[in-house]
């Protein structure tokens, strides 16, 4: 029952009886009325709250009806995530959310941009992971190269790991997106 | 239903349009054209505050006594910052307010223009909703939704920011009637599958309790009765927190008087030990849950509630069931009569027994002197002396406030005005005006301590601007006694900075206002003092000369459970030795 919170934060008797142990990684997609601040009340509530956000998305999805799409990961103990998504919900201007997570089989994708600098051997290896990632390359210099690549997260930190000793010097990541697959909408 | 109008005559007409009769407001600059329309007509009436904080805590008294939407009118910047304190009270209170404010013109914003700040952006936090409008087109469509949203679901305060050429702009405007907001549609009934359970659980239950909070007044009086009739229905005793007050009689046997961390013996000892609760419109706050992994160990938790983000937050609970009070309280009163449930009586008859054994502890008592006015003695006189009375009390936050809730006893819903979310010190005395306002033959008295009332005690001068009779009762201890009493427990007793020098004389101050002022340090004098205060067509303040070392039990310490409340010593006038029986991590908590 005993919350085990990290050693320089003492457990407070008033904090959540639920262990932080069981934290879960969980995608939430937000649909949005497009409309002045609302990026700002999702932000504000996740910063007041004190929830994570680890990666945020948004964008216009739906044009005549104002409609947008913030597509968020977060993590939390499987309560923390019950209070997020309730905590969205109660935000005036938003439609729905979803977490993907929970839905069977949901695709999420991002594209990142991979730039990495190195001369001969080095050179061969980053060209031939990018073609064992299917990433493509979208920049050349005689001393580098930016890769694109898509794909789920992990896909994204793998490739990015194995260009890190080849010689990386930055990447730019987009965030998730998602979506649930067959005919039906989210 | 469409009228080409200015912006400023689209407020003003929406405000009559949704029905309201009052404004609190302050003038400055970016809202003169509104106070220009509301200049030229008679039908809504302006109440003009000292400070816009004042406004905010008005409107709040005066929607929290009528079960309005409470409605101020604030100038931009400074006028909108010195209203942020009362908008987040009713955010954490859960009270419907509609707050106007001007903005500079539109093409200025962004700018640092004179009397300019973000207020979309500062009140984004302590709002349930808000709204900055850029065109004329979406003013009248704003001004009703705002309505709309701060009235439905849980109540919060909402804010519309109107740029001052917005304000001069001119457009068509249309009566929005019955408007519903496209994305926010709370729920109201509860899932009958769910409420089934619930009163299957009841019908179990050995020992039940219900905890009901302040969702119980804001869902309106239907639920207070539907209350008080399924609490006799099943003969379960029942507890409220501090908002909740008034929802049942405190004169009922069934009564267990407030709980949490200045509750009742009985009443926390009661959620301790029971196994089933009910809440119903609470939600699970520090102040009544104590120690959060000691809290009521065996007891499976119904919660009923509106807002769906309320339900497993601090506590994780059996059955959660979404929906208004009400609604939900309806049903279970129609399913338990139906299905001709009944409660376990024998395990119940031996419920109310230990109940009866905790009562016998009689935890509010206090030593009665002859000498010094106690002050529990004054606010069971204060009861006592008005309660034949049409009485509307508010607080201010302290001690007293404690004592008032320990001590007065209320029977109706919507008489009780305190600020229990937030805590704000200087809430009573502009509550305790819009309370007047809403009923203006009614006796309204703010109970108060000597350091809360000087923070918004240049409200006198609205009270007596609008010949309003509101009695300010000063439980003078001549300490920030709140503050002193959790620094003895705390720091020794070191009282740093909460003793105050050089108070007014509140006599002469009241005088000055133009009031009557009353002092009374003498126990045999209270009740003709106090009479006279009640008996005074016009604004009093009574400065009651009080014990200044009372401190205020039971009490739950911080970090300790609902059974390890600290008792009051009754057997010598020294009190008790406090100092030891918080640990350290208690002294982490507020
Ligand atoms: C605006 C604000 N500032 C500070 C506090 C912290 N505080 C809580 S109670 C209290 C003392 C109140 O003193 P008084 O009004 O005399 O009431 P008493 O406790 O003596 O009855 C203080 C400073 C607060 N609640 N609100
Ligand atoms: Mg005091």
């Amino acid at each position: 029952m005993n919350a085990q919170a990290p050693q320089s934060a003492p457990p407070s008797p008033y904090s959540s009886a639920v262990g932080k142990s069981n934290t879960e990684s969980h995608t939430l997609s937000v649909l949005v009325d497009n409309e002045p601040g609302v990026l700002a009340r999702v932000v504000g509530m996740f910063s007041g709250r004190g929830f994570n956000i680890e990666s945020l998305t948004v964008a216009e999805v739906a044009h005549e009806t104002h409609l947008s799409r913030i597509t968020i990961a977060t993590s939390g103990t499987p309560e923390v995530i019950e209070q997020v998504r309730h905590q969205l919900e109660r935000l005036v201007p938003i439609h729905s959310v979803t977490d993907m997570t929970l839905l069977d089989r949901a695709i999420e994708r991002e594209l990142a941009m991979v730039k990495v600098r190195g001369k001969g051997e080095n050179r061969v290896e980053a060209l031939r992971l990018a073609d064992a990632f299917k990433a493509r390359v979208i920049d050349a210099t005689i001393e580098s190269f930016i890769f694109e690549i898509t794909g789920a997260p992990r896909k994204i930190d793998d490739f990015v790991d194995l260009m890190r000793p080849i010689g990386l010097v930055e990447v730019s990541r987009t965030g998730i997106a998602a979506i649930s697959r067959g005919p039906a909408p989210i | 239903m469409s009228k080409q109008m200015t912006g400023a005559e689209m407020i003003v007409q929406a405000l009559k349009d949704q029905g309201v009769e009052v404004v609190f407001g302050y003038p400055g600059g970016a809202v003169l054209p509104i106070y220009d329309a509301i200049f030229h007509q008679n039908e809504l009436r302006h109440v003009l505050v000292r400070h816009e904080q004042g406004a905010a805590h008005a409107a709040e008294g005066y929607a929290r006594s009528s079960g309005k939407v409470g409605v101020l009118l604030v100038t931009s910047g400074p006028g909108a910052t010195n209203a942020i304190t009362g908008l987040t009270d009713a955010l954490l209170d859960s009270i419907p307010l509609v707050c106007i404010t001007g903005q500079v013109p539109t093409h200025l914003i962004g700018s640092d223009a004179f009397q300019e700040c973000d207020t979309t952006g500062i009140t984004r936090n302590c709002t349930k909703h808000n709204y900055l409008v850029r065109r004329i087109e979406d003013l009248p469509r704003i001004l009703h939704e705002a309505f709309y949203v701060a009235a439905n679901g849980r109540p919060g305060p909402v804010v519309i920011d109107i740029p001052k050429d917005v304000q001069f702009a001119t457009g068509t405007y249309t009566h929005f009637k019955n408007i519903q907001h496209k994305t926010y549609q709370p729920q109201l009934k509860g899932d009958l599958s769910k409420i089934k359970q619930a009163v299957e659980m009841m019908t179990k239950a050995r020992r039940p309790v219900f905890y009901t909070g302040g969702g119980v007044i804001n869902s309106g009086p239907a639920a207070s009765a539907l209350l008080r009739e399924l609490v006799r229905l099943t003969g379960f005793p029942i507890t409220s927190t501090l908002m909740g007050l008034g929802a049942y009689p405190a004169d009922d046997r069934q009564w267990l008087n407030m709980l949490g961390m200045h509750g009742s013996f009985e009443a926390n000892n009661a959620m301790h030990d029971c196994d089933l609760m009910i809440c119903v419109g609470a939600r699970f706050d520090d102040r009544i849950t104590g120690r959060l992994d000691a809290f009521s160990p065996h007891s499976k938790k119904i919660h009923i509630d509106i807002d769906p983000s309320s339900i497993n937050k601090n506590v994780k609970v059996d059955l959660g069931i979404v929906g208004d009070c009400a609604h939900v309280l309806e049903d279970m009163v129609r399913l338990w009569r139906t299905s001709g449930a009944r409660a376990d009586q024998a395990a119940l008859a031996k419920w109310w027994k230990d109940i009866d054994h905790w009562r016998a502890k009689d935890s509010f008592a206090f030593r009665i002197s002859s000498k010094i006015v106690k002050p529990q003695h004054a606010i069971q006189r204060l009861y006592e002396l008005t309660k034949d009375r049409d009485v509307y009390i508010t607080t201010e936050v302290g001690q007293h406030q404690m004592w008032a809730a320990q001590h007065f006893k209320f029977m109706e819903p919507n008489r009780w005005m305190t600020s229990g979310g937030l805590g704000t010190m200087g809430y009573g005395l502009p509550a305790a005006i819009g309370a007047q306002i809403a009923h203006p033959n009614s006796l309204v008295i703010d109970i108060a301590g000597e350091a809360s009332i000087l923070m918004n005690m240049q409200e006198m001068s609205t009270a007596l601007q609008y010949r309003l009779p509101v009695k300010i009762f000063i439980l003078n201890n001549q300490y920030m006694g709140m503050v002193r009493q959790w620094q003895e427990l705390l720091h020794g007793g070191r009282y740093s900075e909460s003793y105050t020098a050089s108070l007014p004389d509140f006599v002469k101050l009241a005088e000055a206002y133009g009031a009557h002022g009353i002092r009374c340090a003498d126990p045999a004098d209270l009740d003709e003092a106090i009479t006279e205060m009640i008996e005074t067509p016009k604004a009093v303040i009574f400065d009651c000369v009080v014990d200044q070392k009372e401190n205020c039990f039971p009490m739950i310490p911080s970090g300790k459970a609902h059974n390890e409340m600290l008792m009051a010593d009754l057997s010598d006038d020294a009190g008790i030795e406090i100092g030891n029986v918080i640990d350290e991590k208690g002294k982490m908590l507020v």
